[in-house]
């Protein structure tokens, strides 16, 4: 117990000077490799309960516990042209519990009840301060027991005469499904165990699935305390849209595997709005509407104010509200008819609202916390409720080292 | 899709077109636009949050954040 204390405080000694004092030469400027500029660190605990389960069509448990994880740091340096090269790589690690995922198993008796996701990333950006404009490339994987995906992107930037600022991205993730169905619609294997649970399945089948997106972005300075952004994505989704373990029930008793159609166009719209009201008070508003072919219309309207308690101390209260229509393939559990061409007992799908509020702290002083490298700490809890009678609550705390 | 939903395109399109108009703020006077707290993007804490809430809800995008793919969702 004493060595694994002293590793960690090592650790942490470590994370600490990991950093070098730089200054930029105004004299006469020389290149300069890739020094570590920033570390990111991000953890959430998420806890939810409903009795909703897509898994059961539409009731029992949606127990949940998730522990999200996400380190990310960051390189800078300039080249002989004066262009700000900024490198990112992230990692990130999420760990889940589901009570549901029991129930893939017709009698719940499912051994996996939990997972792991884990995602690396990695962005590369090239900003020509004069010109105004910058240019980005980004890599991205994802792995977990039913899923992986593989993602790329790219983008840029370019500033105007007035203050304000167009983005454009350009993103596509190419990923495997696992099909792992309900036991029921399984044939029996047996490869030792109980010849039944996924842990002994051979080997799944998978199906692909692609989303392509157009990410379009204007940001504008109004005032010296006023600004805004307008974003638009463009999304186009092909291939296996389902879960392949969400099940549908029928008014004679009978189930399915929820069948969704094999293409999806989204077109959500938003609008930034932040205002610095007086000395010490922000107000962080957001709106978005969304739409997609499925026959899903929502809005989102948020509002945060954080408070300058100091300078350097901010405390945030925020609401989010939100609300959308039932996706035309929709319906309860055993509401399907058995002739309908497409059905899904997603409740995610669902006509329902939403109200998600709660607080953040955050600390910033110049020279860190504790004169250390730590510069910035945020702690955040928000408690959400849906009209599905879904409830969860999320705690989350950012570190930030520079 | 149904065609009565791009009624509002052309608010969006003058809402863009507005923001051309809007007065010029000179370096120095960007003291409060340039507070880490008045940034047009979600901040880093929120990062899991807005994944979260895609998870749960239908709609997802126009935040930064997941639009759809790489992970096990819908």
């Amino acid at each position: 117990m004493k060595k694994i204390c002293l590793t960690v405080v090592g650790m942490y000694l470590m994370l600490l000077h990991a950093f070098a004092q730089t200054t930029k030469d105004t004299t006469t400027f020389k290149p300069r490799k890739l020094k570590l500029d920033e570390i990111n660190l991000v953890s959430s605990y998420y806890t939810q309960d409903g009795n909703h389960s897509s898994v059961q069509g539409g009731i029992g448990s949606e127990k949940v516990t998730d522990l999200a994880n996400g380190l990310e740091v960051k390189w800078v340096g300039w080249d002989a042209k004066e262009r700000k090269n900024t490198l990112t790589a992230g990692l990130g690690i999420d760990y889940h519990t589901a009570a549901s995922q029991a129930y893939i198993s017709k009698t719940g008796a499912s051994r996996r009840t939990d997972g792991m996701r884990i995602y690396p990333s990695l962005d590369w950006t090239r900003e020509n301060e004069k010109k105004g404009t910058s240019f980005s490339l980004g890599a991205y994987y994802s792995n977990e027991f039913n899923y992986r995906s593989l993602g790329a992107s790219a983008g840029g930037t370019m500033k105007n005469k007035r203050n304000g600022e167009w983005g454009l991205k350009l993103s596509a993730y190419f990923d495997q499904v696992k099909l792992i169905f309900p036991s029921e619609f399984e044939p029996p294997y047996s490869s030792g165990g109980s010849g039944r649970d996924e842990e002994d399945h051979p080997d799944y089948g998978s199906s692909p699935r692609q989303t392509y997106t157009a990410s379009f972005s204007y940001s504008q300075i109004i005032n010296k305390r006023l600004q805004a952004s307008l974003l638009l994505d463009v999304v186009d989704q092909h291939g296996y849209l389902g879960l392949p373990f969400h099940r549908v029930y029928f008014p004679d008793g009978s189930d399915a595997v929820e069948r969704l159609p094999s293409t999806r166009f989204k077109l959500p719209v938003g609008l930034r709005l932040n205002y610095f009201l007086g000395d010490r008070v922000i107000l962080r508003s957001y709106y978005r509407y969304y739409m997609d072919d499925w026959g899903i219309r929502s809005h989102t309207a948020s509002l945060e104010v954080p408070v300058k308690i100091t300078p350097f101390f901010s405390v945030s209260p925020f609401y989010r509200y939100y609300t959308q229509t039932a996706a035309d393939y929709f319906a309860p559990y055993a509401q399907h008819g058995k002739t309908d061409t497409y059905y899904s007992s997603n409740y995610a799908l669902s006509s329902f609202s939403s109200n998600f509020f709660g607080a953040g702290i955050r600390l910033s002083p110049p020279k860190g916390l504790f004169s250390t490298h730590l510069s910035s700490l945020e702690l955040r809890y928000g408690h959400y409720t849906q009209t599905t009678d879904l409830v969860s609550d999320v705690i989350s705390l950012h570190l930030q080292f520079k | 899709m149904r065609h009565s939903n791009f009624r509002w395109w052309p608010a969006v399109f003058a809402l863009a077109l507005a923001f051309q108009a809007c007065s010029t703020v000179k370096e120095y006077q960007k003291n409060r636009l340039n507070d880490s707290e008045m940034s047009l993007s979600s901040r880093k804490v929120e990062k899991n949050e807005l994944n979260f809430q895609s998870y749960r809800e239908g709609a997802a995008g126009a935040n930064g954040g997941k639009t759809g793919g790489g992970c096990g969702c819908n």
